[in-house]
């Protein structure tokens, strides 16, 4: 009689079941990315995975950190000295200029009020640190060390001390996931600070490079010109700088004209960014800024 | 009793965890698009080792973990694998007894092909992604392909997995 052993030494490259447990893992794979693209059912499922992965996260940043590490430990006297000149001088700057600064915030409530406007409420912050630059080179995205826990939410605004650097897509329990103004996903709704043009800035995928696609050919735009949130996605609070117009190219030919922008923040260098905690935003429904 | 099921599996396991940290390691510009995709080249080897305890499953399972570190789609790369360590297993023997220059001359559309499923993926999901670099990783997985058999095997050796 010939029996199951037989045949599996006569064909021994046969794994049992290979074909349906493929087509089981394909079926659940098309299911998984079918719930993952449509909404955010499985940000449950990410949170906790990513928990697992955590620790690994930790082990390869370790070095680096080890290394930061140390080299504040064999920071010289004298290295020391100097920064501290430096940023004492820097604080005095930044004290006179801070005076002028209350002042004119004072009048600037004072001229809502006349105006019957409501008055700006300063927006919280809070600092966050980068942990990793995501590892996918076509993802402009970061990891930072805070999550729900600390009150983070999906489509928060990221600003470094110069302008947007971003916004928070998945917020994770312990850390969260933030896309940069430069991807290629990302659009964010902006005014010329000049004259209040309003366009919208779109990520190029070049880290020091945005564009503006919707800016007709006889609009008030040239080099030079500052681009501030408009806050009108809802996402974003008013006011941050977002990026410098770097040069514009009108052809006649074309309904737009080319606009390319250089963004204010250094995407590229930051190791601080803050979040912001406006007032209001936190209520505003979905991610109004994509 | 098949042979490979006895095994210790720490091991292999051991492997996938330092793939995955070789994948989320930060590293500089350009050197990140040329990052080779190191665990498919593993799951690649284990499949072939040994298909019985390490096949579809497990690059299911670590295709998951990717997609989560990555922040792709979840299911994307863990489809890619799977389908990756599907075409090995089903070519095992096959593919077993070639010499490493015929081997690594077969690992290029395999790798290809994982690339290409990721690639169409991201078409449909509708995630956007520029074209030429993106392919960088299939050379430089072939290309590195020896080495990292040439270590495996050893490392097989070594800490006796199916032995």
């Amino acid at each position: 009689m010939l029996s199951f052993r037989e045949t599996n030494r006569r064909n021994p490259g046969r794994i049992p079941a290979l074909g349906l447990r493929v087509l089981a893992l394909i079926a659940i794979s098309i299911a998984l990315m079918y719930f993952d693209n449509r909404d955010n059912h499985l940000n449950t499922v990410r949170k906790s995975i990513g928990a697992a992965v955590y620790p690994l996260r930790v082990v390869v940043d370790a070095p680096i950190s080890f290394w930061n590490w140390f080299g504040d430990l064999t920071t010289t006297r004298n290295e020391l000295e100097t920064e501290l000149d430096h940023l004492n001088a820097e604080r005095l700057l930044t004290h006179v200029r801070l005076q002028k600064l209350q002042a004119l915030e004072a009048e600037n409530v004072r001229l809502r009020a006349l105006l019957e406007a409501r008055a700006r409420v300063r927006d919280e912050v809070r600092v966050a640190e980068i942990m990793f630059v995501d590892a996918n080179p076509y993802d402009h995205s970061l990891i930072i060390n805070v999550g729900s826990r600390d009150g983070v939410f999906n489509g928060q605004a990221l600003v470094d001390a110069k302008g947007v650097v971003g916004q928070v897509i998945k917020a994770g329990l312990m850390t969260s996931q933030a896309m940069l103004i430069s991807d290629t996903d990302h659009a964010l709704p902006v005014e010329v600070n000049r004259n209040g043009l309003r366009t919208i800035v779109v990520g190029t995928g070049e880290i020091d490079n945005l564009k503006l696609p919707f800016v007709v050919n006889n609009a008030d735009i040239r080099a030079g010109d500052l681009l501030v949130t408009s806050g009108l996605g809802g996402a974003f609070p008013a006011g941050y700088p977002v990026a410098v117009v770097n040069s514009v190219t009108r052809n006649p030919q074309e309904p737009f004209a080319e606009v390319t922008a250089t963004p204010a923040a250094s995407l590229g260098q930051v190791r601080e960014v803050m979040l912001i905690f406006a007032g209001g935003t936190r209520n505003a429904p979905g991610v109004g800024d994509e | 009793m098949n042979r490979d099921h006895a095994a210790n599996r720490w091991p292999v396991i051991g492997s996938l965890i330092f793939g995955l940290m070789l994948m989320i390691m930060p590293l500089p510009g350009a050197a990140e698009t040329m990052r080779p995709d190191w665990l498919a080249l593993l799951v690649i080897f284990w499949s072939m080792q040994l298909p019985r305890t390490w096949s579809v499953g497990t690059a299911w399972t670590v295709g998951i973990m990717l997609d989560v570190t990555q922040g792709t789609l979840l299911g994307q790369h863990a489809l890619a694998l799977c389908i990756v360590a599907f075409i090995i297993v089903r070519f095992h023997l096959l593919i077993r007894v070639f010499p490493l220059p015929q081997l690594t001359a077969s690992i290029f559309p395999v790798l290809a092909l994982y690339q290409f499923l990721l690639f169409w993926i991201n078409g449909v999901a509708g995630v956007s992604a520029p074209s030429s670099v993106y392919w960088a990783p299939v050379i430089t997985g072939t290309l590195v392909w020896p080495v990292v058999y040439l270590y495996l095997s050893s490392w097989r050796y070594r800490t006796r997995v199916g032995a």
